[in-house]
């Protein structure tokens, strides 16, 4: 196990050396960079010295292997520098920004846990019936519609109705968690809808198929109340391919969040994402791809050991 | 002593073969709904020029940010353009995207996902570490990432470079589940036979493993034309995908309708209806798609 645990961490640097690779390259390929984008944006006439002058300050007229093995020997001892366009060390960007999007990362995973187990399982236990495509319906719904027209929608049912729309400053939830609250809710229901039919359907699977299993048969001929062998034998049981589908998708949020957080203008990591990107600001969008990639895969390892935890039949080696 | 043996009438139910399409419909109810509504939608689109009853560019500044009326079924944007036709136009926009990128995704990720399943061994690991690496970074981030590098690229007024970067991220996803069918089919006796026979790999790769993973690749098509669609939509509200004044859905949620949606809800009401039903549809569609094909196959 520990060897496992070893190797799966060892297996890490290479793919997140990939990802580096993959960000830098794409980042140089784009026309334009972080010096004519800033001086040029108005249309003003700037000498080509003073241009040139920007780029040494920043080291962008250094050889591209050599700012690569700049950018790498930083990442080692974990510094990320500084952004290009603000001045300011990457890392307190990130940081500020990053409490806001985790906290509604988070509570859209509470949300989608707490309304795709009880309702996947309902769709399980009365499969083909009505209920069972309702609930179909309302997961597939979920896939489809996009949460920032939901975002949209809740913005405009808040307004219609009550005249009121959530705080626009953004207030940590241990200064204030009812103003935090009436603020994050709509983003976290918004990207949380989603979320949770993904998991609704995996639920309502891995129940379907639990049930078929030999132990269940024993169960219920020992007479045990159906209620037990649904709380205790198939619903633990199915949580395995559960839980992956809830930590592979909270990876995934961090995506689902670029486009929700315009909507309800928040100012957390995707609105930053989509800001770095058209500043062709190299050091920020590399520090935060790697960041979500590294969440990523981390969160695949993490996963992969619960799974040996949930499960004694399952032994790494 | 007499016997009387009497032959009981033995009725077999031979069930009826029906033609697959019928099948498949009375099968798949949902599924068949979401059929039915695919092929309007694409009616829809390709003749959106006898369709529509506006052009979707023309302005009208005498009706700007108008509610609906008969003239204007779903109400006109800020612009006075009407909404209805620029949703019928839309479609065109979005059905063609949305399968070129699929179609695109689905087939390089389905080539990858043989190759590496019929080669093992070193390749199949080099392949399946990229593959990693394309499926850590988040399918927005690596398609805002593509758009940005790539900038525009019109070929008859559609970004190739836009269904360039949506097809991108489906290729691991593709490559992934194609694989594990094709590595069952490797150990097959007739994949043993070619190989006996002096075929060559390509012979082998394309003629005798491709055909026996066309299930799993019409599932994994289907479902993600929804999702090429979806991105389709997030991209081109971030003003990183279609831009104006083509007529698209996510763009019509964009721009002036996020100053004005409050006053004019039509705006983003209509286009975002679209969206969802679109995506609904190929969903039900390609669910009940896997259900009629292969039960097992997991996305």
């Amino acid at each position: 196990m520990l060897r496992y645990t070893i190797n799966r961490l060892l297996l890490m640097i290479p793919t997140l050396f990939g990802v580096a690779v993959l960000v830098f390259v794409l980042l140089r390929m784009m026309p334009g960079d972080i010096v004519e984008l800033r001086f040029l944006m108005d249309g003003g006439q700037v000498s080509e010295e003073t241009l040139q002058a920007e780029r040494v300050r920043l080291g962008l007229d250094k050889p591209l292997a050599l700012q690569f093995f700049d950018w790498m020997k930083g990442l080692v001892v974990g510094d990320f520098g500084v952004s290009m366009w603000t001045g300011r060390p990457v890392i307190d960007e990130i940081a500020s920004r990053l409490e806001l999007s985790l906290q509604v990362a988070i509570m859209a995973t509470i949300l989608a846990t707490l309304i795709a187990l009880p309702l996947g399982t309902i769709a399980a236990l009365y499969k083909d019936t009505w209920i069972d495509q309702v609930i179909r319906v309302f997961a597939i719904a979920g896939l489809a519609v996009p949460s920032f027209w939901l975002g949209m929608l809740m913005i405009l049912f808040l307004l219609l109705n009550f005249n009121w729309i959530p705080p626009l400053t953004f207030t940590p939830i241990y200064v204030d968690p009812w103003l935090n609250l009436s603020q994050l809710i709509w983003p976290a229901i918004a990207v949380g809808y989603r979320y949770s039919a993904v998991a609704t359907r995996m639920t309502r699977s891995t129940i379907l198929e639990v049930l078929q299993e030999d132990y269940i048969r024993t169960a219920r001929a020992k007479g045990v109340f159906e209620r037990l062998v649904v709380a205790r034998h198939a619903m633990r049981n199915a949580m395995l391919p559960v839980v992956t589908v809830i930590g592979l998708e909270f990876a995934f949020l961090i995506g689902g969040l670029v486009v929700t957080e315009q909507v309800f203008n928040l100012n957390g990591i995707g609105k930053l994402f989509v800001e770095t990107v058209t500043r062709a600001d190299y050091t920020m969008v590399q520090a935060l791809v790697m960041l979500v990639a590294a969440f990523f895969i981390f969160i695949n390892f993490a996963v992969d050991l619960l799974y040996a935890a949930l499960d004694p039949r399952i032994r790494y080696s | 002593m007499t016997f009387t043996t009497t032959t009981p009438e033995i009725t077999y139910k031979v069930p009826k073969r029906h033609h697959p399409v019928i099948h498949f419909a009375v099968t798949q109810p949902l599924g068949a709904a979401g059929l039915v509504f695919i092929i309007v939608m694409f009616i829809a689109g390709f003749f959106a020029h006898l369709v529509a009853p506006y052009d979707p560019l023309a302005l009208d500044y005498s009706v700007m940010l108008g509610a609906p009326t008969w003239d204007h079924w779903m109400g006109t944007d800020a612009y006075g353009r009407d909404v209805f036709s620029r949703i019928i136009y839309g479609a065109r926009t979005a059905l063609s995207v949305g399968l070129l990128s699929s179609l695109l995704g689905s087939s390089i990720g389905a080539a990858i996902g043989v190759i590496s399943a019929y080669f093992g061994g070193r390749i199949d690991m080099i392949i399946q570490r990229l593959m990693d690496i394309l499926l850590s970074f988040p399918i927005i981030v690596l398609a805002l990432a593509v758009v940005a590098v790539l900038g525009k690229n019109l070929i008859g007024g559609l970004d190739v470079n836009l269904i360039f970067a949506i097809a991108i991220p489906i290729v691991p996803k593709v490559a992934r589940v194609v694989r594990s069918s094709a590595l069952a089919i490797r150990e097959m006796p007739y994949i043993d036979a070619a190989r006996a026979a002096g075929y060559g790999h390509g012979r082998i790769i394309f003629r005798h493993m491709a055909p026996n993973v066309v299930a799993p690749f019409l599932i994994m098509f289907t479902a993600f034309i929804a999702q090429a669609i979806l991105l389709e939509a997030s991209l081109s509200f971030l003003g990183l995908g279609v831009t104006e004044p083509t007529a698209a859905w996510g763009l019509m949620l964009s721009g002036a309708s996020q100053e004005f949606y409050s006053q004019a809800p039509w705006m983003i009401i209509f286009p975002g209806v679209a969206i969802s039903l679109a995506v609904f549809s190929f969903n039900l569609f390609g669910d009940s798609l896997r259900d009629w094909l292969d039960p097992k196959i997991k996305l």
